[in-house]
């Protein structure tokens, strides 16, 4: 058998993750790339649940569960500790959250322990909404999808506003590396995730991690899902380093699939209109062509 | 050595002479001068720590429940809004079973903003899991802060605690302080060694899932315990501590002239040195009082206060925060914990010093009048120094 | 093969003071959540290890090069199925097997 990622795990089987869940899928490559010598602290999110009830965990590295808006917080906490006791080399420390946890309660700590420049690797796990407590919004939704909260019925209320651009929130904070990473591209998250490991610093990571629960989609399409994000350019694949922009799968004008295609897969999008469809379409183009010329102005080649 | 320092300044010192690891820490009056101190410290090149400037309260205690289950030994300071902030984090601290210490500075709660001496910000941290101390005096913020980290890191309590010192009483009161010597504070306390850590070399998960039929509640139970080892160990802790390093301060329930007074005045904090002063003024005089210093609010020293009790007539609680609804939390507990002795002495609650308001002699001498006046029968909550309107 | 890391704790004496795991997962035997079962057709197989690669269970290991299915963890999800360039795994209700 072929092996394109190492073979070594860092997980085990007997975890409490639903049925074909990305943010599994997420964890185990993410780990493949760091190694055992990683401490990982988690805030509430489907991660809570899923490493299984006390006494017993599907992790093969030391974990701390942290309550929900202090990620960042924790992290630094953890690598001041480690440098206090002079074990901070070799070891990789992670924040490990979903959306919600990153982008809405969470993003003061995370904003807070990038600024003050800890050697801390953060990763979001997007499965674009609060999939523990239920599939409610989050800022991380997208435009157009049903949740809990954002129920579409009569008045058409989807999420009416765009997700929240953290990546970009992240780059703001001139860390020296911030990327997107897509489980459909194991391979690519085990890259990001080695380079993480090796540069000094505070580093960001969003993992798109399709929920077969919240976006209503049945369970064998995961990855397939996560592969169309990227190949309609709605969920672009690229990386920030030092400020330069490098897209890591980029998508020729002639292969760059239709919103609708990606739409279709998913019950979420099921009642959106044309009208907005196109809206969408717009603007994912457009943030596309946008996404391609910082890679022009801001990229390596210069 | 001794030094004339600050309260605020002695707790930088002591947090120094501890040797904390990690100091995550985010400003507020009146505790700013204990960040300061420690910035000094460190920029002088005399502490070495990782002095972490957090973005907020709340992230300083999680930064520091999570530094402690690294293992390192971990301080951080706070006050009033900054402390009620910290409070989710507070129960995650002892649930977490970090020994953490913390300095409080006892200030008022807004609205309106008011930044003085009032003890409502520790006292709405009663239940969360944390040991309590107040302190009276700049020396005993700097033993204290000592003392704590030997009864905390004991790995039969594993519990954080609190110190708190009232807004600029103590905080900001010069007054000479001797700081222990090095070597001894490092033969005291030890290193810090808890069971279970944050280990790449033995990976372990803290702070799992638990059902309701698996061991949420023997875990609640086995914080209750570790309260009840606190209690021995308190007083354990100021006795050796007074043995080697010359001071201690009377363990849970710090009594002065208590032993053929009629009448007990209760209180904790800064107005205590007021308290001791008028008490000598009326032993002077003839009067039969004493006073009784709540040292130590959790665990409560219930014990102590039934055999105060047994000798005293009457027992004046002071209270410098209230609980709206019912009473001064002091006076609440102080009763609940006399209920069903033989005998029980007559006990009044008064709320004084609110805000920051002066607690003078006029105000105390008014009390003890007070509680003389036979027409009163019952327990009644009496608020001090009111103005007339 | 999971019973070695089943922890026993009777009474809270038996407890750590704070709630820190010491057993592995596997005692979860997650292949019982199944409701539709993987199956490999070794003669479509090319080995290309997509199925295992993409496993969110870690339930496809390797035996003569061949990936083989853990149905003790198994849970069905059917991912190996959908992204198999061969079609070498077909999905059976699990009841019909």
């Amino acid at each position: 058998m072929k092996h394109t990622i190492p073979q070594e795990e860092y997980m085990e089987r007997g975890h409490m993750a639903c049925l074909g869940c990305g943010g599994a899928h997420a964890m185990r490559y993410l780990l493949k790339g760091l190694g055992e010598k990683t401490i990982i602290a988690l805030p509430a999110c489907c991660w809570a649940v899923i490493p299984g009830v006390y006494p017993y965990s599907c992790m093969d590295i030391p974990l701390q569960y942290v309550a929900f808006e202090v990620t960042g917080a924790a992290i630094s906490g953890i690598e001041a500790a480690l440098k206090a006791k002079g074990k901070k080399d070799g070891t990789t420390v992670v924040g490990w959250a979903g959306d919600g946890g990153t982008a809405d309660i969470g993003i003061q700590a995370l904003s807070g322990a990038v600024e003050r420049g800890h050697d801390v690797k953060y990763v979001c796990y997007d499965n674009e909404a609060y999939m523990n407590t239920g599939i409610q919004r989050s800022s991380a939704t997208p435009r157009g999808a049903w949740t809990t909260t954002t129920p579409v019925g009569s008045t058409k209320a989807w999420k009416q506003t765009p997700k929240k651009n953290i990546v970009e929130i992240m780059v703001a904070h001139e860390i020296p590396y911030t990327c997107t990473a897509s489980v459909a591209y194991p391979e690519d998250i085990i890259r990001k995730a080695v380079k993480m490991k090796e540069i000094e610093g505070p580093c960001y990571m969003q993992i798109l991690a399709p929920c077969p629960t919240g976006w209503k989609y049945p369970p064998e399409k995961t990855i397939e899902i996560a592969r169309l994000a990227t190949e309609t350019c709605i969920f672009p694949i690229y990386e920030v380093t030092d400020g330069k922009y490098k897209i890591n799968k980029r998508i020729r004008d002639d292969k760059k699939k239709n919103i609708i295609d990606y739409f279709r897969t998913q019950g979420r999008f099921r009642k959106l209109d044309e009208t907005t469809i196109q809206q969408i379409q717009s603007s994912v183009d457009a943030e596309w062509e946008l996404l391609k010329k910082k890679e022009k102005c801001f990229g390596e080649e210069i | 050595m001794k030094m004339v320092l600050s309260g605020n300044e002695a707790a930088a010192y002591a947090s120094m002479i501890a040797r904390a690891e990690v100091i995550p820490a985010y400003p507020i009056t009146p505790q700013t001068k204990i960040v300061e101190k420690i910035a000094d410290l460190i920029a002088d090149g005399k502490f070495n720590t990782q002095f972490i400037k957090m973005e907020s309260e709340h992230s300083a205690m999680a930064a520091a429940i999570s530094a402690s289950l690294v293992g390192a030994r971990t301080f951080t300071a706070t006050s009033s809004q900054g402390l009620l902030l910290m409070h989710e984090m507070l129960h995650w601290a002892s649930g977490s079973r970090t020994p953490v210490v913390m300095v409080n500075i006892n200030r008022a709660i807004a609205p309106p903003w008011n930044v003085w001496a009032d003890q409502s910000d520790s006292i709405a941290q009663r239940d969360t899991g944390w040991i309590q101390f107040y302190c009276e005096s700049c020396q005993e913020v700097m033993d204290t802060t000592i003392q704590l980290y030997k009864i905390c890191e004991d790995n039969d309590v594993l519990l954080p605690a609190m110190l708190s010192e009232d807004a600029f009483y103590l905080s900001h009161t010069s007054e000479p302080v001797d700081m222990p010597d090095q070597d001894a504070v490092d033969t005291f306390l030890g290193k810090f060694d808890p069971p279970y850590k944050l280990d790449v070399e033995n990976p372990h998960s803290f702070g799992s899932l638990s059902m309701p039929h698996q061991w949420y509640m023997e875990f609640r139970y086995k914080i209750a315990l570790a309260m009840e080892e606190a209690r021995k160990k308190i007083v354990e802790v100021d006795r050796e501590y007074g043995k080697i390093f010359g001071r201690s301060y009377g363990g849970m329930l710090d009594l002065y002239r208590c032993d053929d007074a009629d009448i007990v005045l209760v209180a904790a904090g800064s107005m205590s040195s007021t308290i001791r002063v008028v008490v000598d003024e009326l032993r002077e005089n003839g009067a039969k009082v004493g006073f009784a210093r709540l040292r130590v609010f959790r665990p409560f020293p219930a014990e102590e206060f039934r055999s105060l009790a047994a000798k005293v007539g009457t027992i004046c609680v002071l209270d410098r925060s209230f609980c709206f609804g019912y009473e001064g939390a002091f006076f609440t507990e102080i009763k609940a914990a006399l209920y069903g002795i033989d005998n029980p002495p007559l006990v009044r609650g008064y709320v004084i010093g609110i805000g920051g308001r002066d607690v003078t002699r006029n105000s105390l001498i008014n009390i003890i009048n007070d509680s003389n006046n036979p027409e009163i029968k019952g327990p009644v909550d009496t608020w001090v120094d009111l103005k007339r309107c | 093969m999971s019973d070695e890391h089943e922890i026993k704790i009777t009474c809270y004496d038996d407890l750590q003071p704070a709630p820190v795991t010491m057993g592995k997962s596997l005692v979860f035997k997650t292949g019982s959540w199944r409701t539709m079962k993987p199956k490999i057709d070794l003669e479509k197989c090319k080995k290309c290890g997509f199925c295992w690669k993409f496993c969110p269970d870690m339930s496809i290991y390797e035996v003569d090069e061949y990936p083989v299915i853990d149905y003790d963890y198994c849970k069905g999800c059917g991912i190996c199925a959908n992204e198999c360039p061969f079609d070498a795994i077909t999905m059976l209700e699990e009841d019909l097997e």
